[in-house]
């Protein structure tokens, strides 16, 4: 794979130069001519297969384990646990919009009442707290994976469309998202966009880093090697590890932020989680 | 009645009896219980005699064994098995470098078709062999899988 | 909740039966981050298929099926078929479902 270097110069330009901001449209635009160029077979709505959409080897055992994952359990699960009642006979379907059922793609997005991004799963957690419950953990799968996977399964094919509201708070979340994005941080001082921008299709180690765009899509996912649902926040800090960096604690700013920043540059894709994923 | 026809009946009879005894007598499994001995053994040439008595195998192209030739990890290998021999009476699987090379047994009745499917775990590199027995002979198709580091994923 | 999930479907008299397992399939020989002792094998050993009452397949794992197992397999059969399908595990649990054949 050759890496196109007028294009490494123009997104690093653009999206990174202090003080020459581009409006958050023209850096989706930046990112899907960079990931045009380099994947010129792979159609735009495809990219919500992750990897998949760049690595054909792979993508048939992906297949093949996506014709009855190991998710389905936890989608169950999820169901159950979403339609039981909170002790004080609420439930999670009175906290959404249409009962909780096809929303996933509206999350994130910026609370101008409360002036910050709001995530799902923080939205399930303010939910419980509301009716006297206690929070669920973002981590090592269990309950929150499982009512996560469940939204997102009730919500497949519905396209994120995320808009970033005219909020000076609004715009400062996604510039602090993107912001952590492309800066360089750990003992191995990578940056999300080393890996997910410029790198994708190459091999690192044993891996081919996934595409940025269409990130957001399939969380949480069942990964393989954990054997269980992953959130998106576990996630980030599974790679914050990686490149030995300690990890920020789930929903707190910069993941939230960073969420947000990287849903925008999926705009346009279907949700498709929960995801199977090595 | 000439050759041919004695032939033809005999066939014809046999084919009625084999059908009748389908129909009426249940399947009986190979083996009574779970085979903890053949599980358990370490070494890929004592497990396949363990298994049959004997280790005389026999590669053919009759047996379709699909795995991945890198898996994206070792802790799901997708594993599919198939074949137009007859008369199968089992399909068992062998990963000559896990700590125990067998992995699995399918054992058939006369309604099933030799067909199966599952996913595996291994812990590195190693050829995965797929045994067919059919008419007492054991027919097999093997292939590496390579098991990578990885670090990232997703 | 069953910890298992099938589907089944009849094309031209062949029925391909697909079905997923909630189990932990523990090797035996992995270590306990916390104690550094071994976790102890948890696995299933043993899945009986059957169609309408009759046995069609017998299945044995060992400890290096993956965990939450997928098995498929095949038979002769039709549309409204009772497929029952049957764990036990190596400590004597068991769980069974009954799914209808589309």
């Amino acid at each position: 794979m050759k890496i196109n270097f007028s294009n490494f110069f123009a997104i690093s330009f653009l999206l990174v130069s202090v003080g020459v901001y581009a409006s958050p449209e023209e850096d989706r635009e930046l990112f899907h001519d960079h990931f045009e160029k380099l994947f010129p077979n792979t159609e735009y709505s495809d990219y919500k297969n992750g990897v998949y959409s760049i690595d054909s080897s792979s993508r048939e055992q992906w297949e093949s384990i996506e014709d009855f994952p190991p998710y389905e359990i936890n989608v169950e699960n999820g169901e159950e646990l979403f339609n039981t009642p909170f002790k004080n006979g609420n439930t999670y379907a009175q906290c959404f919009e249409n009962g909780g059922i096809g929303i996933r793609q509206n999350y994130p997005f910026f609370d101008e009442d409360k002036n910050m991004v709001m995530t799902l799963e923080l939205a399930i957690n303010n939910c419980r707290k509301k009716n006297g419950e206690k929070p669920l953990s973002y981590y090592k799968g269990g309950p929150m994976a499982d009512i996560s996977a469940y939204m997102a399964y009730t919500s497949r094919g519905n396209k994120i469309n995320l808009e970033i509201p005219n909020n000076q708070k609004a715009l400062e979340a996604y510039e602090h998202g993107k912001k952590l994005y492309f800066t360089k941080v750990g003992q191995l001082n990578f940056s999300c966009a080393d890996c997910h921008v410029y790198k994708t299709g190459i091999k690192l180690r044993a891996d081919i880093p996934s595409p940025a765009i269409g990130h957001t899509t399939h969380f949480p996912a069942y990964r393989s090697g954990a054997g269980r649902l992953v959130t998106l926040h576990e996630r980030f800090a599974g790679c914050l590890s990686r490149v030995r960096h300690k990890p920020f604690k789930a929903q707190n700013e910069e993941y939230r932020n960073l969420e947000y920043f990287i849903t925008y540059m999926s705009n346009g894709l279907e949700i498709n989680g929960p995801g199977s994923r090595k | 009645m000439n050759r041919r026809n004695f032939l033809k009946n005999s066939l014809m009879t046999a084919a009625t009896i084999t059908t009748l005894a389908g129909l009426m007598i249940k399947p009986k499994r190979v083996y009574a219980g779970w085979p903890k001995e053949s599980f358990d053994i370490t070494d890929l040439s004592e497990s396949i005699k363990s298994v049959y008595g004997h280790d005389n195998l026999e590669e053919s192209s009759k047996v379709k064994l699909k795995v991945p030739d890198i898996a994206e990890n070792g802790a799901i290998v997708p594993v599919n098995v198939k074949t137009s021999l007859d008369n199968v009476e089992s399909i068992m699987l062998f990963v000559e470098n896990n700590p125990q090379p067998l992995s699995s047994g399918y054992n058939f009745s006369s309604k099933s078709r030799p067909i199966i499917g599952t996913r595996i775990k291994m812990g590195k590199t190693s050829t995965v062999m797929a045994a067919v027995k059919s008419n007492g002979k054991i027919y097999t198709s093997a292939k590496e899988v390579k098991i990578t580091i990885g670090g990232c994923g997703g | 909740m069953s910890t298992i999930k099938i589907r089944a479907k009849e094309s031209k008299g062949a029925v391909t039966v697909k079905a997923l397992m909630k189990h932990p399939m523990e090797t035996g020989q992995r270590k306990d981050k916390k104690t550094g002792g071994k976790i102890p094998a948890h696995f299933i050993q043993e899945v009986v298929g059957k169609a309408n009452g009759d046995e069609v397949i017998t299945v044995h794992w060992g400890p290096a099926v993956s965990k939450n197992p997928y098995l498929t397999f095949v038979y002769s059969g039709s549309k409204g078929d009772k497929v029952e399908l049957k764990w036990t595990d190596n400590k004597g649990n068991t769980d069974s479902k009954i799914a209808e054949v589309k």
